[in-house]
């Protein structure tokens, strides 16, 4: 199947580095994903990529992870999301369990 | 001086039919498997209402497939009352003419067929009922004259074993033979001594052995494995935040995966909020397979089931004092008991559903199929009519602030009724839409009102993965609408929620998120399941669960 690839960028209102060193986490398993987060300098911006079977979804994609960037404050990373059908429940926990990791 | 009139003409009528099927019927009340369309022909007539027993368990798919064979020009225009129609051969009946009308509680596998046939006028539909109020009807004004069953073994002067799942089969049978009607048996073998008897020989006109056994599906086994971490998330939301909060002693767990990983972490995550013995210590459930590691921890007194699982039989006898157990050492299942239970007695319900409206009401119903209702309603209900209390009953009903608008000061319980939902569902279908596909198919099959599922003002919570909407906590319909927003997520119906009217509803208590419940979402995964694959829970049952060859993956 063709894969669709998204590309957009999110800013928190008040952007914090809170990624040190690139992590990894998930698998692309039915219905979820795998997160890759890497420190990128973008004046406090957060870029994503998001590899998906899925399209028509793009708006969603949009919502969820500007939301999860705000809420988290995250600035400085690029995020590449690999996903095999995961719902927004399962975006949502796998960023927040990604960026636990992270502070760790 | 009033004319002599005649009261036995039931009896009367069953007598002549009976005199017709005399040929076919020998010792015992056996038939004959080849003779049984001929019988079938014999006692029954155009027009009769008739049933064929088959929940979305077992099945007399035997005696369905004969009387799909008889005669046309003899038997026409049946009114069919059962309970679930989910063979093809019971959708059959209604595309060659045998059948016509058709009252039931399920469509099963069968609903799209049951929606297109409604549509295109081959099925004259009565109504659409859940299981106790289509049993109420069979003695009210439904009653069939003759009835198609199924029992696991007769003996030979016709007594019957239903055992395990003995299902429907009390309620039908005592319904047709108690108006003189006619009731016919397919059983798996016909043995000198039966190990009880369910139902006995003097209720029972004829007995066939089948050529092979009644079809029983494995409907209730879910595996372990298939549980995905959001569905974990849920399940710690409602074992906090619903089940801790009320004390939550009884309750009937729904079909689907959030419940098998509320079981399954009974052990886990529930015993470490101290939930043993105050949660889940009477429960109405078919033995469930994903129930067997809190049953082996303790944490059960009591569970009564609707029907049997494929499977569970040694393990279910094994637990005694668990089940509901005959003289004979095996279970006796009863679907009207434990729906009367499951309406009346429990404290909570709580399940899936596909889709939820702005105004709370949710249905499983999709635009072309007639799935029906089966039993859910009856549970995820407020029992008018229950008047015992118990905490988490009371608890609930206290919480509502608009019981004193209908009843004063007066004192009253609530049923809780759960859905547990992700906000979007499979290919990303939102789980919470302006509309409920319930309306188009009651345009598409020509229904009287959209089949709800359950109706918003017996909703108690709805948990997605945004949180709890404690909706018996709403004062009037637009707070219980802000609150179902609050927790809808990125769907259409989500993004209208204002954070301002969010942040009022969480600090009332309405709405709360995980971190509010102290819920760590980080923990949200398979480790917190007590069995992870069906091969574990056949090792916590100690070798007793035998899994169906579908489920054996090891």
């Amino acid at each position: 199947m063709a894969l669709n690839t998204i590309e957009f960028e999110c800013k928190s209102a008040a952007p914090a580095a809170l990624v040190g060193k690139p992590l990894h986490f998930g698998v692309v398993g039915s219905g979820d994903l795998e997160v890759l987060m890497e420190p990128k300098a973008l004046k406090g911006a957060v870029a994503v990529k998001v590899v998906t079977p899925v399209s028509g979804f793009d708006e969603l994609w949009r919502r969820v992870l500007a939301t999860f960037v705000e809420n988290s404050k995250l600035g400085d990373v690029s995020i590449e999301i690999n996903d095999n059908n995961a719902t927004p429940a399962v975006v949502m926990l796998r960023l927040r369990q990604a960026l636990s990791e992270a502070a760790a | 001086m009033t004319k002599q009139r005649k009261w036995d003409n039931l009896a009367t009528d069953t007598a002549e039919r009976m005199a017709a099927a005399d040929r076919f019927i020998g010792k015992g009340k056996e038939v004959q498997s080849g003779d049984v369309v001929a019988l079938l022909e014999a006692v029954i007539r155009p027009g009769d209402r008739v049933n064929i027993e088959g929940n979305n368990q077992k099945q007399a798919d035997f005696l369905a497939d004969c009387l799909n064979q008889v005669d046309k020009g003899k038997v026409h225009d049946l009114h069919m009352v059962q309970s679930c129609v989910p063979l093809a051969s019971h959708l059959d009946l209604f595309e060659s003419g045998i059948a016509k009308k058709l009252d039931f509680a399920f469509g099963g596998p069968q609903a799209g067929r049951v929606a297109k046939f409604i549509r295109e006028g081959k099925i004259e539909l009565g109504a659409i009922h859940t299981y106790l109020e289509l049993f109420g009807r069979y003695f009210l004004d439904l009653t069939p004259k003759v009835s198609l069953i199924c029992a696991y073994e007769a003996d030979r002067e016709g007594n019957l074993y239903t055992g395990f799942n003995t299902e429907d089969t009390p309620v039908i049978v005592e319904a047709t033979k108690f108006r003189q009607g006619i009731v016919i048996a397919q059983v798996n073998k016909i043995v000198d001594k039966i190990p009880r008897i369910d139902i006995p020989a003097g209720w029972i006109d004829a007995v066939v052995q089948s050529p092979k056994p009644f079809f029983i599906e494995p409907l209730f086994t879910r595996d372990p494995a298939l549980i995905t971490d959001p569905q974990i998330l849920l399940a710690m939301l409602a074992l906090k935040g619903v089940y801790a909060e009320y004390n939550v002693a009884s309750m009937n767990h729904g079909i689907g995966f959030l419940t098998s990983a509320i079981e399954l972490m009974l052990p886990t995550y529930g015993a470490e909020l101290g939930l043993k013995g105050k949660c889940c210590t009477h429960m109405i459930l078919n033995p469930h397979p994903t129930m067997i590691p809190a049953i082996e921890e303790g944490w059960v007194d009591t569970i009564h089931c609707f029907g049997g699982e494929l499977g569970m039989e040694k393990y279910v006898a094994a637990r005694p004092d668990v089940f509901f157990i005959g003289p004979d050492g095996t279970l006796r299942s009863n679907r009207a008991f434990a729906q009367t239970a499951g309406h009346y007695a429990v404290d909570m319900f709580i399940g899936g559903t596909l889709q939820i409206d702005p105004y709370g009401n949710s249905s499983t119903a999709t635009a072309n199929r007639v799935a029906g209702f089966g039993g859910a309603p009856n549970m995820g209900c407020d029992p008018k009519g229950r008047r015992h209390s118990t905490e988490a009953w009371l608890k609930c009903g206290q919480e509502l602030p608009c019981m004193k608008d209908q009843i004063g000061a007066m004192p009253r319980g609530k049923r809780l009724v759960v859905q547990g939902i992700e906000t979007f569902g499979e290919g990303r279908a939102p789980a919470f839409v302006e509309e409920l596909d319930a309306w188009k198919l009651a345009k598409n099959a020509n229904l009287e009102l959209p089949p709800v599922m359950i109706y918003g003002d017996d909703v108690t919570h709805i948990i997605t993965e945004e949180g709890i909407a404690y909706l018996c906590r709403c004062g009037d319909m637009e707070t219980r609408s802000a609150a179902i927003r609050a927790v809808a997520g990125y769907t259409d119906i989500g993004l209208k929620a204002k954070p301002e009217e969010t942040r009022r509803l969480r600090d009332a208590k309405i709405v709360r998120t995980p971190e509010d419940l102290g819920v760590d979402r980080n923990r949200a995964s398979r480790d917190l399941l007590s069995a992870k694959s069906m091969q574990e829970l056949v090792t916590w049952s100690g070798g007793l669960y035998e899994p169906p060859a579908r489920f054996r993956n090891w």
